[in-house]
């Protein structure tokens, strides 16, 4: 009885997480099978059935922009059908910059006479590489610490040891990906379709301290030995601004659910990437002889500084 | 730590000097390093802590007697929220290049840790007058730090200060680069821990 009680409960969570991830494509048109990049100027738009050709034919129908700025309009070159009519290839006359996510309006669908209304689509990168590479920019090119200067003080109190470091990093980088994950659950499916935006910051703050508490709890039972090595640094999450800049990124840029899980994974690794640099020089540092005004946090900034120019040579990095 | 006994200048001028929050207190350093570019940016970050420093710090000193001590950091943490969302709200109607320019860092006034300490050692033990003193006075010392980088980094960087040409050249453009936050600030702290040496060392001779 017990283990059909366990299976139910595993099927409605699987399907739970299921409706979580396909959440991101809700806004697709239901005619319209797929979309995608093809070489450095062209869009594709696969169609379910075929399409009239004077529809397809015709570019006013069309109106492509990069998802931040939607008063560019991206001008279409040529359009092209395929002989099954199912396949529309739009041509731009500049090439395309593949990074940014693009909308596409395609307005008054016509196939075979019926009109099938408008869709609005977004087309995106190749979704692998797409989510590899928020994942490497979150840890590496837009670095946190480094070249967004997020949570300086817990970052610059808990890097004197490499073994703090370690712990902290990685409490961090397991608090970061649990509360981010419930901050976007509750951003789309309860702030948004009622109107609260503007509760942003005080559902957001609130949770990532329920979210540490939990944590804090279930460590605490499930494994002691963890949690004695770990429990200190559960404290010190709550000051890190990270922790509470992700899901606010997370809301601006309204990303999907495994988006947003790699954000949050690339913030947390960055964190303890930055933590661990940072703490092998400065047990370096506790042997050097530094000028007595400079010791302790002076020294620690003017190192950060040399670190953060390092970073910038990853700026304007892109992968794929 | 029992009331304070403290006048009301003494209160302010503690925030300013001995207790500056970023360059004494090291508290709230992200701000400091990211966006003290211009002392425009400086002032207006520095307005809205002011704000909210003040406001949590009189709405806590109010209610304390209220507050069950085991949920008190919940309770700041809310207290804090309310007032970062109305400011929020505030500069994005009023100033919105100035909003846009600071970008995330209004919002995240909310995780600044002075404004939590300032309410758990003193607004919890204080009358409202008190607290409200204080207030000010850390809301200045953290608008004093803000703008005394953005002096120097704006005046280094661009040569201009408060948007007018000055120098008429830009004397090292590296200022302007985000990584020099680390560096102004600490070469400040640097500077701050100097001053302290000297003056001990000549009470010490006295």
């Amino acid at each position: 009885m017990n283990i059909v009680i366990r299976k139910c409960l595993l099927a409605a969570v699987l399907t739970v997480l299921a409706a979580f991830l396909t959440t991101g494509c809700a806004t697709e048109h239901r005619f319209i099978k797929k979309t995608a990049f093809k070489d450095t100027n062209q869009i594709v738009i696969e169609f379910a059935g075929p399409v009239d050709e004077a529809w397809a034919k015709n570019p006013s129908h069309y109106s492509v922009y990069e998802k931040p700025d939607p008063d560019i309009k991206l001008k279409i070159q040529t359009i092209t059908l395929s002989p099954d009519r199912k396949t529309v290839a739009l041509t731009f006359a500049d090439p395309l910059n593949q990074n940014q996510p693009h909308v596409l309006t395609a307005t008054g669908i016509t196939s075979e006479g019926k009109s099938l209304g408008t869709a609005i689509l977004s087309v995106k990168k190749v979704y692998l590489g797409y989510l590899f590479s928020i994942l490497i920019g979150a840890m590496i090119i837009n670095n946190f610490v480094f070249t967004k200067y997020l949570g300086l003080c817990v970052f610059f109190g808990t890097s004197q040891k490499k073994s703090t470091a370690v712990g902290m990093g990685i409490t961090f980088t397991i608090v970061i990906v649990v509360s981010a994950m419930m901050a976007w659950f509750l951003y789309q499916f309860v702030l948004r379709p009622y109107r609260l935006n503007f509760l942003q910051i005080v559902v957001f703050i609130g949770l990532v301290s329920l979210s540490v508490q939990a944590v804090d709890t279930i460590l605490r039972k499930v494994n002691p030995m963890l949690f004695k090595a770990f429990g200190v640094y559960l404290v010190l999450v709550i000051a890190n601004c990270i922790i509470i800049a992700v899901p606010l990124i997370l809301a601006d840029n309204e990303y999907n659910a495994l988006e947003s899980l790699m954000l949050a994974l690339g913030a947390g690794l960055g964190f303890l990437i930055a933590l661990f640099l940072m703490s092998s020089v400065r047990e370096r540092l506790e042997l050097a002889r530094v000028p007595p005004t400079y010791r302790g946090l002076p020294i620690a900034f003017v190192v950060a500084g040399l670190f953060a120019l390092a970073f910038l040579g990853f700026s304007g990095m892109s992968i794929f | 730590m029992p009331a304070t006994t403290k006048t009301n200048f003494q209160l302010v001028s503690n925030g300013i000097l001995n207790e500056n929050p970023i360059f004494r207190l090291a508290l709230s350093m992200c701000p400091a390093v990211g966006i003290s570019t211009t002392v425009m940016n400086g002032l207006m970050l520095g307005i809205a802590v002011l704000f909210v420093q003040v406001f949590s710090s009189c709405t806590i000193a109010a209610i304390k007697n209220y507050i069950h001590p085991r949920i008190r950091i919940p309770t700041y943490t809310l207290t804090i929220a309310t007032w970062v969302t109305v400011i929020d709200l505030v500069l994005a109607a009023y100033v919105p290049a100035a909003y846009k320019e600071m970008g995330i860092f209004v919002k995240l006034i909310v995780a600044f840790a002075i404004i939590t300490m300032r309410l758990e050692t003193f607004a919890c033990k204080n009358t409202v007058s008190a607290s409200f003193w204080d207030g000010i006075g850390m809301g200045f010392g953290f608008m004093f730090g803000m703008v005394a980088l953005g002096f120097v980094r704006e005046l280094l960087g661009m040569g201009t200060l408060l948007g007018y040409d000055v120098l008429g050249f830009r004397p090292l453009l590296f200022f302007v680069l985000p990584a020099a936050g680390f560096f102004c600030v600490g070469i400040m702290m640097a500077v701050f821990n100097y001053v302290e040496i000297v003056y001990n060392r000549k009470k010490r001779a006295r």
